[in-house]
């Protein structure tokens, strides 16, 4: 009987969301349970890093890593998977693009520990106590990993072989991608694990898109109550589907929410926050620069609309540092 | 490269920004063309890349001009109203604005991003934009994006210790 393939799974900065993506495999799980053995998934198994050190390298048939690498830990833990593994998925917007994570890259460090253990209103930390890299305490010595300035993709820190996008993936694009993976039936490296065409083109609502758009002003959708057959888009509201890849079947706006583009651009497009800014800003009904300024106005965020999960994957990845 | 005038240090050490400048085919890459056979000079600091239409300028163009090193980023397209394609200059208008919105979200000052409507015949007036441009991104400074590496330096002996 010949070993089954091995299969590891990690989390780096994330939310926890793309361990329950797997867990939503529902009884597809145990197929895939059956076809593999699971030899590393701190969520929900008890292996330590020294088990993953000890084993071979290339040994580990695939390894799923999930979250950006913002922290000295997290970028360890990419390397070593790197090292062991044949492939490494990036699965998940945040190992992908970066992800909400990623948003950090228009703070700093300071700021971001400032705002979680001091200012924010649902802190209680009367001595502001700040995370350390190293204390001791009752004699031990104690350490935490270093937190990096800027978020990183799992790409920008090491080489990676596929990814599975999404926030989180769909089970139906886990299943497809582990199936793929069983078979040997994969695509070129470097490869997107979903289908290379624009969220649009799988909305139940595109009939109803006008050939020609033009608005007069955009809306949140807490400010419009919204039609749920027409395309979100012609009712005002930002729809990211002309600037976002496929393959989730268009779930929020079959919730009658805006795609807010999770899965990242198609093979055609290097910046999505780029391209989903060209799009929105040519639909504007103005040539009048003083009421285009009133109408793009409203889009209160730009950078927190139109780059929601793709800042540190964009072209300049963070805003920009003061040079000293 | 600029003319080097003279051989001080202080003309040396004089930063000069490079801008990329992306022209329409129809009426600002003809100014700039007057510009060279009426031999007007202008700060040379602008590298001109010619397109068919302002209209046809990807904001990705412009963020990758600034990622790759550009201290600024000029369009230069026809007036409202003068488009070859009767509408690609106002789609640019509409983009230039929310993208400079972006960019000064990412910490890019407005001059070093700027949009002017210059027609065929307008030589002068694109000296004046051009060699203005250039004085007030010199006044910035590099833009210098590149994402610093960071380092925590005594990791491994700090692995080490514990």
């Amino acid at each position: 009987m010949t070993a089954k393939p091995k299969i590891a799974f990690y989390w780096c900065a994330s939310c926890g969301g793309c361990e329950e993506a797997v867990v939503d495999l529902a009884e597809q799980v145990l197929d895939v349970v059956a076809a593999v053995d699971i030899v590393f998934w701190p969520c929900a198994m008890d292996f330590k890093r020294h088990d993953v050190e000890a084993m071979a390298d290339g040994s580990i048939a695939a390894t799923f890593v999930n979250g950006a690498v913002r922290t000295t830990e997290q970028e360890e833990m990419a390397h070593l998977l790197r090292r062991k593994s044949r492939v490494l998925v990036a699965f998940g917007a945040c190992s992908q693009l970066g992800g909400i994570p990623g948003l950090a890259n228009l703070s700093d460090t300071a700021s971001v520990l400032a705002t979680a253990y001091r200012t924010s209103p649902s802190t209680v930390n009367p001595d502001g106590v700040l995370p350390q890299r190293h204390t001791v305490d009752g004699g031990h010595a104690l350490g935490l990993p270093g937190l990096y300035e800027t978020v990183r993709t799992l790409d920008q820190v090491t080489d990676v072989d596929y990814y599975l996008p999404g926030c989180a993936p769909t089970p139906k694009l886990i299943a497809a991608a582990v199936q793929a993976l069983l078979t040997g039936a994969l695509p070129a490296k470097g490869s997107v694990l979903a289908p290379d065409i624009a969220l649009c083109d799988e909305c139940a609502r595109k009939a109803s898109k006008p050939d020609a758009l033009a608005l007069a002003a955009f809306k949140r959708p807490s400010e419009v109550v919204l039609n749920e057959e027409e395309c979100l888009l012609a009712q005002g509201v930002l729809c990211m589907g002309p600037a976002t890849r496929g393959g989730c079947e268009a779930a929020c706006v079959q919730g009658n929410m805006p795609c807010t583009g999770c899965s990242g651009p198609t093979s055609r497009v290097r910046d999505q926050g780029a391209k989903a800014l060209s799009g929105f800003a040519s639909l504007v009904a103005s040539n009048d620069a003083a009421e285009i300024e009133r109408i793009t106005g409203a889009i209160a965020d730009p950078v927190g609309t139109l780059y929601r999960y793709a800042l540190p994957a964009s072209l300049l990845r963070r805003r920009r540092v003061a040079v000293s | 490269m600029p003319e080097t005038t003279t051989g001080s240090a202080a003309a040396a050490e004089r930063f000069e920004p490079r801008i990329v400048a992306f022209f329409c085919n129809w009426c600002t890459y003809l100014a700039a063309d007057l510009a060279g056979t009426t031999r007007l000079k202008y700060a040379p600091n602008i590298r001109v890349v010619r397109v068919m239409c302002s209209g046809r300028i990807d904001p990705q163009f412009v963020l990758d001009a600034f990622a790759k090193g550009a201290d600024g980023v000029l369009i230069g397209g026809c007036h409202p109203g003068d488009c070859h394609y009767e509408s690609g200059n106002y789609k640019t208008l509409r983009r230039f604005q929310l993208l400079r919105r972006t960019l000064r979200a990412l910490g890019i000052e407005d001059d070093r991003f700027r949009l002017e409507w210059l027609s065929a015949s307008e030589a002068e007036p694109l000296k004046t934009v051009v060699n203005d441009m250039v004085e007030k991104v010199r006044a910035l400074g590099p833009l210098h994006l590149e994402v610093p590496a960071e380092a925590f330096a005594a990791e491994g002996e700090e692995v080490a210790a514990r």
